[in-house]
């Protein structure tokens, strides 16, 4: 599903090199779990799978499908069936959830080349994936995000990860910010969505978010590249003994 | 010392002067008030960037030459130039159309409380409200204004009874329209009673590229406890230099919101002078301006509070700017020494789209009493581009997601008008600007 070779990736205008010679492989159907200290690249990579700008790819390739993703704009990312749940969702003050939303689902159908939703189809679908996430109403009548605690956000995010249906999800520590509620419903929103077709790449400091959301694969991350690869026991491992052995190791 | 400035008339300054006896002779109403604009007008020429509340828009330069004045419409000429829809086609009760400056057509039915006269008439028969146009000190000397008054050929008298509460907007359409570039000079003064409530709107509408040169002045007197709502819509034509004005003179415990919508016109400049002259009144004035190619345009606005307790003012003003046109804000909020409490914020932001826009701000506050809260922000910038980034990881065009941005962000000055479907009128130009420009980006990344 998602293969990542040999990435480099350095701030845009910086000499700053933050990703060095990463290398992933998440199949189709697996949840794998990213781990590792502050400051180890583990947003950048996010960023740079969803195509943030402010980054340059040096070398590497990021494949989804097959298809080197590196050249498209984040748009056409996400029509291929990208999503990035962000650790810290933006506030867009005068934007309607309910309108940014319709926005973003008329906008992938658009770009997949299937019609546009019908608004009884479109408040149809929200409703549904709000109950299940306990959103309430009035959240989708506010702007985007403007005003939501922490936890609403996060929620907010799943939302829009349940609606978009990507196949490839990546997960920019979701759990931080979040009581031990709210991350259960964020659990249960990626694992509704765990089938042999979507696959979850989900980043995170502690091992507590991995209670809820069980990982196929556990890889470490450190001074940009990947370093150690494991089973869930790796969590463990990790919340017991921290990142030190890891940090001197690479 | 005894040196003499000789001014070199420009021709346009030279062709205003010159026609200003032959056509005194046809427009209606006495000549003195127009003899004096004129004068005004003779001593300062057409503004340019050495005068400082023109600095940024030279209109000299923009009026090289003076268009020659619209004659009256026949009928022919009223039916072609009024045949496409008006946007707010439908919203006033009331709605009188003017073709180039001239009074055509009243439609609807005019609200119980509320008299209006036709400005041509009401000049010619005296009206006794006339006592009071062009009255606002603050507005004195103003070039714009006394070519206004100069060469007004008609527009229209509004009176609102004391206490009338008029159901509906009072409407006015202003179309300008011919084969070749025409100047035109409207006028309107709305006197609204103690405690009386009435939403004027006006629209300015012009087809094609021509470069029409406008020049329209609505004053409003505003009596005790009035609440006044004023929407202006500017579609002028391509090439239009168009001049408004609006004037505002606000009794005790008032309501004042104007919003300005401007959209078309190559060089635009709208003016408000608002004088609280009674005390604990409330103004909010907004602007919402959108601009592209080489357009140009100019808010410029004076507030004085000049009463006690000083009274609340806000305005908001949001302009986009794209390809390589400039907009210019220029707000003054005065606070005299004697209007205490005074409350007064003023804000203009602006975003840039491309490398050639450009925006001047230019906000001041001259506070003469010790007893006041007064604040005045003015930003320039860029699109967020983390929220950019956002709305695309969304599967949402780049295109699509600014178009969101701005219109959220412009929409903010339109949102303070109260009346709902007027207010969707504009967020659905606002739409269509949009769309044009999206449609622009699309086509030109196709390429």
């Amino acid at each position: 599903m998602l293969e990542i070779n040999n990435l480099h990736v350095k701030i845009a205008d910086e000499d700053k090199v933050i990703l060095r010679s990463l290398t992933l492989k998440v199949a189709k159907g697996e949840v794998a779990a990213i781990m590792g200290p502050n400051g180890s690249g583990k947003s950048t990579l996010s960023y740079v799978i969803a195509g943030k700008p402010d980054y340059e790819v040096t070398d590497g390739e990021v494949l989804l499908d097959g298809v080197n993703i590196l050249g498209m704009a984040p748009d056409e990312r996400a029509a291929a069936g990208l999503f990035l749940a962000f650790q810290y969702p933006m506030e867009i003050p005068g934007v309607a959830t309910m309108t940014f939303l319709k926005a973003a689902m008329n906008a992938q159908r658009k770009q997949r080349g299937q019609a546009e939703l019908t608004t009884p189809e479109f408040i149809k679908r929200v409703n549904a994936a709000a109950d299940l996430l306990g959103i309430p109403k009035d959240m989708l009548r506010r702007p985007l995000n403007v005003g939501f605690s922490g936890g609403e956000k996060k929620r907010m995010e799943i939302l829009q990860m349940t609606l978009l249906e990507p196949k490839m999800s990546v997960m920019d520590e979701t759990d931080s910010g979040l009581d031990i509620d709210a991350l259960k419903i964020v659990a249960e929103g990626v694992n509704a969505r765990r089938d042999p077709e979507h696959a979850f790449l989900v980043i995170t400091h502690y091992q507590r978010l991995l209670d809820y959301i069980k990982p196929d694969t556990v890889h470490v991350m450190s001074r940009g590249r990947i370093v150690k690869t494991g089973g869930p026991e790796l969590a463990l491992e990790l919340e017991a003994n921290g990142y030190r052995d890891y940090q001197s190791a690479a | 010392m005894n040196a003499k400035v000789t001014t070199i008339r420009t021709a346009a300054e030279t062709a205003l002067i010159e026609r200003f006896p032959a056509l005194m002779a046809r427009l209606p109403g006495p000549a003195g008030p127009r003899e004096q604009a004129l004068a005004t007008f003779m001593a300062s020429g057409l503004p340019n960037r050495r005068v400082e509340a023109w600095k940024y828009t030279d209109l000299r330069a923009a009026m090289r030459e003076a268009a020659p004045a619209a004659p009256k419409p026949d009928a022919a000429q009223t039916t072609v130039a009024l045949k496409g829809n008006s946007p707010l086609a439908g919203q006033g009760v009331v709605t009188l159309s003017f073709v180039n400056g001239y009074h055509v057509g009243t439609e609807g039915t005019v609200p119980s409380g509320v008299t209006i006269v036709p400005l041509a008439e009401a000049l010619g028969s005296g009206h006794p409200l006339l006592a009071r146009m062009g009255t606002l000190a603050l507005a004195q000397g103003d070039t714009a204004l006394a070519l206004n008054t100069a060469f007004m050929t008609d527009g229209a008298v509004i009176h609102v009874a004391a206490g009338a509460e008029v159901d509906g907007p009072i409407a006015l359409r202003f179309v300008t329209a011919g084969p070749s570039a025409i100047a035109t000079a409207a006028r309107v003064l709305m006197v609204v009673e103690a405690g009386a409530k009435v939403l004027l709107v006006e629209s300015h509408e012009g087809q094609g590229k021509l470069a029409h040169q406008t020049n329209t002045a609505v004053e409003i007197i505003a009596g005790d406890g009035a609440d006044v709502q004023h929407v202006r819509l500017g579609l002028n034509s391509e090439g239009a230099v168009a001049l408004s004005t609006l004037t505002a003179d606000l009794g005790s415990a008032t309501s004042l919101t104007s919003v300005n919508v401007a959209l078309t016109g190559a060089m635009v400049r709208h003016q408000v002078y608002a004088r609280f002259s009674g005390g604990d009144a409330r103004a909010q004035i907004n602007g919402a301006t959108l601009l592209q190619g080489q357009q140009h345009a100019d808010s410029t606005l004076v507030v004085e509070h000049a009463a006690e307790p000083g009274g609340e003012s806000r305005e908001l003003f949001r302009t986009i700017i794209d390809d390589e046109a400039s907009g210019v804000f220029q707000g003054k909020i005065i606070v005299q020494p004697h209007a205490q409490k005074t409350d007064g914020r003023m804000a203009s932001n602006a975003v840039l789209l491309s490398q050639g826009a450009a925006m001047y701000n230019k906000p001041e506050l001259e506070i003469f009493a010790d007893d006041v809260a007064c604040a005045h922000g003015a930003t320039c910038g860029a699109l967020d581009d983390e929220l950019l980034f956002y709305l695309m990881s969304r599967g949402i065009s780049k295109a699509e997601a600014e178009s969101l941005m701005i219109e959220s962000f412009v929409g903010a000055a339109i949102d303070d008008i109260a009346h709902e479907a007027i207010r969707d009128v504009l967020h659905g130009l606002v739409q269509e600007w949009l769309k044009v420009r999206a449609a622009r980006i699309n086509a030109g990344a196709g390429v």
